[in-house]
């Protein structure tokens, strides 16, 4: 089943400081996502991978074109669909997780990775399974309840991924999960994401690193100067 | 997703605020296309016009624009500050949201202040009455919402205080002697006294040192929380924003220019005004 199906997906941005100067970053994209497929996103710096993302999260805004996106209460398209719409599906169904970490000052390592669970669930629940996520990623315990905003890039990053998959979503989108981390836990992020797959997630993951790409994605698609490349259409 | 739409707590269409004696050009003649909120033909001031949006139970909304925008007129038209000139407003808990709260009785007005609304002002002194303690202060609101039992009323305030990180053994103090930062969590402390659904916010952490409003915004962010109030946050600080709203409207010259997703509006802003306003942050 697909759970992501994009149509001709076009993002210009106008940038009215530079009196109204037109940038397209991506140019009739379209493909789609199967249930529990992981697809890798490559493409030079500056080929529109983290626009596509950002649409797909609503982030940007998309210029035209459709994101259909079959949540558990139907389908819905992502680049018409109301604020409130994207809210309840970014608490529930689909996370983004950044190239970099930004949280609220004050918030310990274990709450802000189990945020989204502290909402609405058990507390002390939430905290045990954000606990032993930081564990199996390697996170020193004297650091689980400091605050991050102090901590080394790999750490920040092993945050920013144990955000986004502690509460199982249905659509990941993770922008290079493994840039700055060590081989070892670049392995143990990698599997976390296989086990996330095995449950039926799908996901969509910027890399630059082949190892990181061989391991994890089932197919990749290429992006160059916003659009898809056709090798990517044929795979 | 259908049924999303009749989830909210608070509605709001075309709310507006004029002062002066507006002719039929006036709003024609004022907003961010004419740079201006003074109509030129009858000198009025359009402090805000046709300001819409609905809020979703615990969700946090941000108004964001340069002073004067009108951000502030909005919230102390809700809360009741300042009479609309048009315009209306339905609060779920009154009467079901069948009637426009603004067009209720002062009686009725009064109720749905001292039960269903709590508001924050950025300077102490206009939401703590420094005559009071600190605890007298919390007491009164909660003695108008109805509670008029002193022992309760005491352990309600000790509460309070305690959550917002004041010291209980100052309770009998009164706010003068505090510094800016705990006036301004007193102030918290009464705002949520009465268990309101719906609280306001404006320009809570302007004034205040770094570290003192890390200590408030976090104190914000976790009754959020804890409570799930739902929250109308105005301020000209873009990290204030983004780092408790969910959804936000950017104001200029009296209008909503612009509104949406938190992340949307700061990263890929679409009016001019938005987009000068995102880029100049520091």
């Amino acid at each position: 089943m697909n759970i992501l199906e994009i149509n001709n997906l076009s993002k210009v941005f106008r940038l009215h400081i530079l009196h109204g100067k037109k940038i397209e970053a991506l140019k009739n994209i379209q493909f789609s996502v199967q249930e529990g497929e992981i697809i890798g996103l490559t493409g030079k710096s500056g080929s529109g991978k983290s626009s596509l993302m950002k649409c797909l999260y609503r982030t940007y805004l998309a210029s035209s074109g459709e994101i259909l996106f079959s949540s558990r209460a139907g389908k819905i398209d992502l680049v018409r669909a109301d604020d409130h719409a994207i809210i309840a599906l970014r608490k529930t169904e689909i996370t983004y997780c950044s190239q970099f970490l930004s949280v609220i000052p004050r918030v310990t390592a274990v709450d802000v990775v189990c945020e989204s669970l502290l909402r609405t669930g058990n507390k002390e629940e939430a905290r045990a399974k954000a606990r032993g996520m930081l564990e199996m990623l390697g996170l020193p315990t004297e650091l689980w309840d400091a605050f991050p905003v102090t901590f080394s890039g790999g750490e920040q990053q092993r945050i920013n991924v144990a955000r986004a998959i502690i509460g199982d979503p249905r659509l990941l989108l993770i922008d290079e999960p493994t840039a700055s981390l060590d081989q070892k836990t670049k392995d143990t992020v990698i599997d976390m994401i296989l086990e996330l797959k095995k449950k039926g997630t799908s996901v969509i993951c910027i890399s630059h690193d082949e190892y990181t790409l061989e391991r994890l994605t089932d197919r990749r698609l290429d992006l160059r100067f916003g659009e898809l490349t056709e090798a990517a259409m044929v795979s | 997703m259908s049924g999303i739409k009749d989830n909210w707590l608070l509605k709001v269409r075309n709310l507006t605020k004029i002062y002066g004696e507006p002719n039929e050009n006036t709003l024609k003649l004022t907003g961010p296309s004419c740079n201006s909120n003074i109509c030129p033909e009858t000198e009025s001031i359009v402090a805000c016009a046709d300001v819409s949006f609905d809020l979703f139970p615990g969700e946090v909304l941000g108004i964001v624009g340069e002073s004067g925008s009108g951000k502030s007129t909005v919230v102390k038209l809700l809360y009741f500050d300042m009479e609309a000139s048009g315009g209306a407003a339905w609060l779920k808990p009154f009467s079901n949201g069948h009637s426009n709260m603004l067009d209720a009785s002062n009686q009725q007005k009064r109720f749905i202040r001292n039960h269903l609304m709590g508001m924050v002002y950025q300077n102490p002194r206009d939401g703590l009455n420094f005559r009071f303690s600190s605890g007298g202060n919390i007491a009164e609101k909660l003695i108008m919402a109805g509670n008029l039992h002193v022992g309760n009323i005491r352990d309600r305030a000790s509460g309070l205080l305690d959550k917002t990180e004041v010291p209980v053994r100052r309770m009998d103090d009164r706010p003068s002697s505090f510094s800016g930062g705990m006036q301004q969590r007193v102030q918290i402390a009464k705002a949520i006294a009465n268990n309101p659904p719906l609280l306001f916010l404006d320009e809570v952490t302007t004034g205040l040192d770094v570290s003192v409003q890390a200590k408030v915004l976090d104190l914000i962010r976790e009754l959020q929380q804890e409570l799930g109030i739902a929250m109308i946050v105005v301020s000209h600080d873009l990290s204030v924003i983004r780092m408790l709203t969910d959804r936000t409207l950017v104001m200029k010259n009296g209008r909503v220019v612009e509104s949406g997703l938190t992340d949307q509006i700061l990263q890929d802003p679409q009016h001019e005004y938005s987009q000068l306003l995102v880029s100049s942050l520091l």
